[in-house]
């Protein structure tokens, strides 16, 4: 992979940092009047989904890493590996970790289409859609003419995840769901 | 936004032109005479942490490498030797891979020389240049002389070291850890590096919050181009401010160095420096050294980020909005 220096550093530019893939979030240049200039940086380590700062000298350079974002569809499990499938017509399968899941396991569904990230082509991060419509599984019996009140319960979907859900909505609803914060929007 | 459009709007542009004006203004107001020097000359910079770019070009003299200017300075000192009196210049200067919110390639500088001026009346004269320019909502507090700051003193303040006299290994490790570098990363660093970046990442933000600071008694090493005089400690420092507004550094002075002798040297030095770290090193301006020869009189100057004065006076968030064509679409 090409090397980047720290002026070619932007956001979204993926480079290899202390062994793990980054994604370059937000790029500064920090200079004294007079004086050594350096690059405060915040990068995405793709591995743990964690952000953190590091400053280079400006001039610094860092290697690029392999990554790619490909946007497939969730097939099945066997319980060891998660498969997706690319859209492209590709029909090319991916075998995903439970590691590379983390909590977005939660969040599957069959069918529908995740971002995976690819790094020296496996599988490390997937990001589900902002809003997903899933089925509720679980939940206690809904109370009527409770719409106005403003209370909430837990409801369990279809998918494993929890959410907390107004006082009328029923096991067999289809509820829309903000995958980034776990919110309830709506019935689907 | 499409990228054959400007980056600063076109009111913005109209304003910056009216804050134009009234620097133009203020200096006709005090008598002090607007010059153009060149971009392109035939000596750089030399300083270690400014890269000049060149453009080769057909010269009486046949192929010649021309240094686009920095700054205008060594132009500018030409012409105080010349006799020109006070000067003042709005001036195109470049600094190669300096690109941000704050720093864009190509920017304009806003130099002035005050012979007879010491680097008090200079620091009181930019601080009035600046309540001109700003609307009065941008400083929170009365607009009067720039609080002052030694620069040991808020190495004190912030971080509790003395940066004169505090081991290397311990500011190289101080650095490291309030700098957001790995632990040993600056182990192979000079001095002047680990002050920069505590300067740079723990100090400059907390500096000038809704009033103008000034910031004086560099340490010796970063002269650059200011005298030295020694400090109430003992210790050989530069006489030299620079201005801060919002954590953002706005002015750069000094009392300008006025022997030919210490300036060979220090252009000298710069190049030895440039040698040793694998920079290409950049042709000395011999013409400057023979203008202190000749003789500059005594006197102070400085250089004035117009850009960064414009965008904090419209209260914009990077400096591409108040530049008509930034270094990414120009």
């Amino acid at each position: 992979m090409a090397n980047y220096s720290t002026n070619e550093f932007k956001g979204g530019l993926k480079v290899m940092l202390d062994g793990d893939p980054c994604s370059i979030v937000e790029n500064e240049l920090v200079k004294p009047g007079k004086g050594q200039a350096f690059n405060r940086v915040k990068l995405r380590n793709l591995m743990t989904g964690r952000v953190g700062e590091r400053t280079f000298k400006s001039g610094e350079s860092l290697e690029g890493a392999d990554v790619m974002e490909l946007e497939m569809e969730y097939l099945y499990t066997d319980g060891d590996m998660w498969y997706f499938m690319q859209t492209d017509g590709s029909f090319e399968q991916y075998a995903v970790e439970k590691k590379a899941l983390g909590d977005d396991e939660k969040w599957l569904k069959e069918q529908v289409p995740y971002t995976v990230t690819l790094w020296n082509d496996n599988a490390i991060q997937i990001t589900p859609p902002n809003f997903i419509a899933l089925e509720v599984t679980e939940t206690d019996p809904g109370l009527k003419g409770d719409t106005a009140q403003g209370g909430s319960k837990p409801a369990t979907l279809s998918s494993g995840a929890v959410v907390r859900v107004p006082l009328f909505i029923n096991e067999g609803e289809v509820l829309k769901v903000d995958t980034r914060t776990g919110d309830y929007v709506s019935r689907a | 936004m499409s990228d054959w459009e400007p980056s600063a709007s076109i009111e913005t542009l109209r304003a910056r032109a009216q804050l134009l004006a009234r620097v133009r203004s203020f200096f006709a107001e005090r008598d002090v005479l607007e010059v153009e020097t060149p971009m392109l000359g035939q000596g750089g910079s030399t300083d270690v942490h400014l890269a000049s770019l060149s453009a080769e070009a057909r010269t009486p003299a046949g192929r010649q490498r021309l240094w686009l200017q920095t700054s205008p300075e060594f132009h500018m000192k030409r012409l105080l030797a010349a006799g020109s009196g006070a000067i003042f210049q709005l001036a195109k200067s470049f600094r190669d891979g300096e690109v941000g919110g704050r720093h864009n390639i190509e920017f304009t500088m806003l130099e002035w020389y005050r012979p007879g001026f010491s680097l008090t009346a200079l620091m009181d004269e930019t601080a009035a240049l600046i309540h001109a320019i700003l609307p009065p909502s941008v400083l929170s507090k009365p607009q009067g002389a720039p609080k002052r700051y030694a620069y040991r003193e808020l190495f004190h303040t912030h971080l509790d070291v003395d940066p004169f006299t505090t081991s290397l290994a311990r500011l190289r490790r101080l650095a490291a850890e309030r700098g957001f570098m790995p632990a040993h990363a600056l182990d192979d660093e000079p001095r002047d590096t680990c002050l920069d970046l505590l300067m740079s990442m723990v100090i400059e933000p907390t500096l000038g919050q809704g009033e103008l600071s000034a910031v004086v008694d560099y340490p010796a090493s970063q002269a650059a181009l200011a005298r030295r005089h020694r400090d109430r400690h003992g210790d050989w420092v530069a006489s030299r401010f620079e201005l801060y507004l919002n954590g953002v550094e706005l002015a750069n002075g000094y009392d300008e160095l006025i022997d030919p002798a210490e300036q060979r040297a220090r252009f000298e030095a710069d190049n030895a420096e440039r040698r040793e770290v694998g920079f290409n090193e950049v042709d000395v301006d011999t013409r400057l050294v023979a203008a202190l020869e000749h003789g500059l009189p005594e006197g102070s100057g400085v250089a004035l980020g117009i850009d960064r004065l414009i965008q904090l006076a419209l209260g914009k968030p990077r400096l591409s909005d108040v530049i008509s064509f930034d270094t990414t679409r120009c």
